[in-house]
């Protein structure tokens, strides 16, 4: 080490910038607000019709589950999310996987996806009615069409960010065209089809909820919509409650699936 | 098995990039393929495994495909070009033919690294990866697209000594497009000098010294004048090609 007089440390000035995650910070902000909304409505200064406590959630939830009507609502649903989202699902990555292979699909299925992506799918839902009749089979056909195009967008998106080098690397190794689309291409394109998914879920919950509003005597979308009706705030908040749990539980298992599915990233 | 271009030129639109290329590449022999920036050669080595069609001209094999061959012409891949969501062991079988794989594998010393994904690899890892791949479909000619320009200089001078024991061992013909001139030299049989864009055959130049000898000071003395000769008769072209890209 040199000593010398004039030796000075260098002043620090790299710190910030960087977010730290805070573990319990969400969690205490959540009960702050959850406490609040309490004291807000046992004190009188909300009224109980327009806002019900948490506790009278909770415990009208409570019912729900112990008379079985949660259930029948809640089946009924996931029946309709369920059947439409399967067949979207499929419809769009068969559409998608076309779009993305072959010209002669692009060229016919961009344009018309473009044109039918931007109109809001419940809009349809009379239209269907007159089709199908009424009964489950046009709720199922509005959640499938909503599913429809994100996947199907989703998915020749992904086929197009597919590198070209991994393609040619497959050809020059004399694979075949149905192993480079099943060991290069669809592989490739799985990131994009999950994030899709993600997308095209949350359509179907919407989606399921606004046809049962429309029409229908089960389901979690009427359940809502009578107790609305019938000013049972506290139950038409347990049925609100039930969506959110749905909707995260279903994120909470896209992202697992990700995980597992696209672990090598 | 012999390689036979003939007369080979293609363009890009109106962009001319190779013209008249006639070569041979002979059974077991190392030809580098030099020259400046975007002279067409990484088009050539495209044209030569049948991954671009040439617009003019012919390239044809002399003599039997060696029997066992699974994939006569190879490429390694400047970019690696390996499957990320595959393991290194699902890497080096794109199409299956797991049996040879774990001899490949433990060859270029991959073995413990199997079931690694290309993420968690070094470049110099991912490289030997594409170059297990390729040995293990057992190549009459390797064609190789500037497969050490994406390392580092130690990583290079290491597997370049590797590339050199697998094809002294195998006798395996590659085609070695480089920009480098050392890699040219220390690994070539002879070393193909292509001009400026549209890329021609500018020089020929053998290199007679055994491959194993040439880092002995003896014949780095006999190399030093040929890498000189070499780097002049690309110098100029380099320069000007330097010039067009920045004019284009």
């Amino acid at each position: 080490m040199v000593e010398d007089a004039n030796k000075r440390p260098i002043a620090f000035r790299g710190g910030g910038f960087t977010l730290k995650p805070g573990r319990w910070a969400s969690w205490i902000a959540f009960a702050a607000v959850l406490l609040l909304w309490q004291v807000a409505v046992g004190s009188g200064l909300i009224s109980p019709v327009f806002l019900p406590s948490p506790l009278s959630i909770v415990l009208a939830l409570q019912h729900l589950i112990a008379t079985g009507e949660l259930w029948r609502h809640l089946g009924a649903s996931l029946g309709r999310i369920g059947a439409g989202w399967a067949i979207g699902t499929a419809a769009g990555l068969g559409a998608g996987l076309a779009i993305g292979l072959f010209s002669p699909a692009r060229a016919v299925g961009v344009p018309v996806i473009s044109a039918l992506f931007p109109i809001p799918k419940i809009a349809l839902l009379p239209l269907l009615i007159l089709w199908l009749g009424i009964g489950e089979t046009p709720k199922v056909a509005t959640i499938a069409l909503g599913v429809f195009f994100p996947t199907a967008i989703a998915t020749y998106s992904g086929i197009d960010a597919v590198s070209l080098s991994l393609v040619r690397m497959g050809q020059s190794f004399g694979l075949p065209f149905g192993d480079i689309v099943r060991k290069i291409v669809l592989p490739g394109a799985l990131p994009s089809i999950l994030a899709g998914f993600r997308i095209s879920t949350a359509t179907a919950l919407l989606l399921v909820v606004a046809a049962e509003m429309i029409g229908a005597e089960r389901g979690i979308g009427a359940f809502v919509t009578t107790t609305g009706n019938l000013m049972q705030t506290d139950q038409l908040m347990a049925g609100v409650a039930v969506l959110s749990i749905l909707g995260l539980l279903i994120g909470t298992l896209l992202t697992v699936l990700e995980r597992w599915l696209l672990r090598w990233r | 098995m012999e390689l036979i271009v003939d007369g080979v030129g293609h363009d890009f639109g109106t962009l001319s990039v190779l013209d008249g290329i006639t070569l041979r590449v002979g059974a077991g022999e190392i030809v580098a393929l030099i020259g400046p920036s975007g002279c067409g050669k990484s088009t050539l080595l495209g044209i030569l495994g049948g991954l671009l069609r040439p617009l003019r001209g012919s390239v044809s094999i002399a003599g039997a495909v060696p029997r066992d061959s699974l994939n006569p012409f190879t490429y390694v891949f400047q970019d690696f070009a390996l499957l990320p969501w595959r393991t290194v062991a699902g890497n080096v079988a794109p199409a299956e033919r797991r049996e040879r794989v774990e001899a490949a594998l433990s060859r270029i010393g991959l073995a413990e690294f199997r079931d690694a994904y290309p993420k968690q690899l070094s470049g110099g890892m991912r490289q030997r990866v594409g170059i297990a791949r390729a040995m293990v479909v057992r190549p009459a000619i390797l064609l190789m697209d500037e497969p050490l320009s994406a390392l580092d200089a130690q990583t290079r001078e290491l597997l370049m000594e590797e590339f050199l024991a697998l094809w002294l061992g195998e006798r395996v013909a590659a085609v070695y497009v480089t920009h480098n001139l050392a890699e040219a030299l220390r690994l070539a049989d002879r070393v193909v000098v292509l001009s400026r864009r549209p890329g021609r055959i500018k020089a020929v130049v053998p290199v007679t010294i055994p491959q194993r000898e040439r880092l002995q000071p003896a014949a780095q003395a006999e190399l030093a004048p040929l890498h000189d000769h070499l780097w002049e008769s690309i110098k100029t072209e380099a320069q000007v090609a330097d010039r067009e890209v920045i004019d284009a």
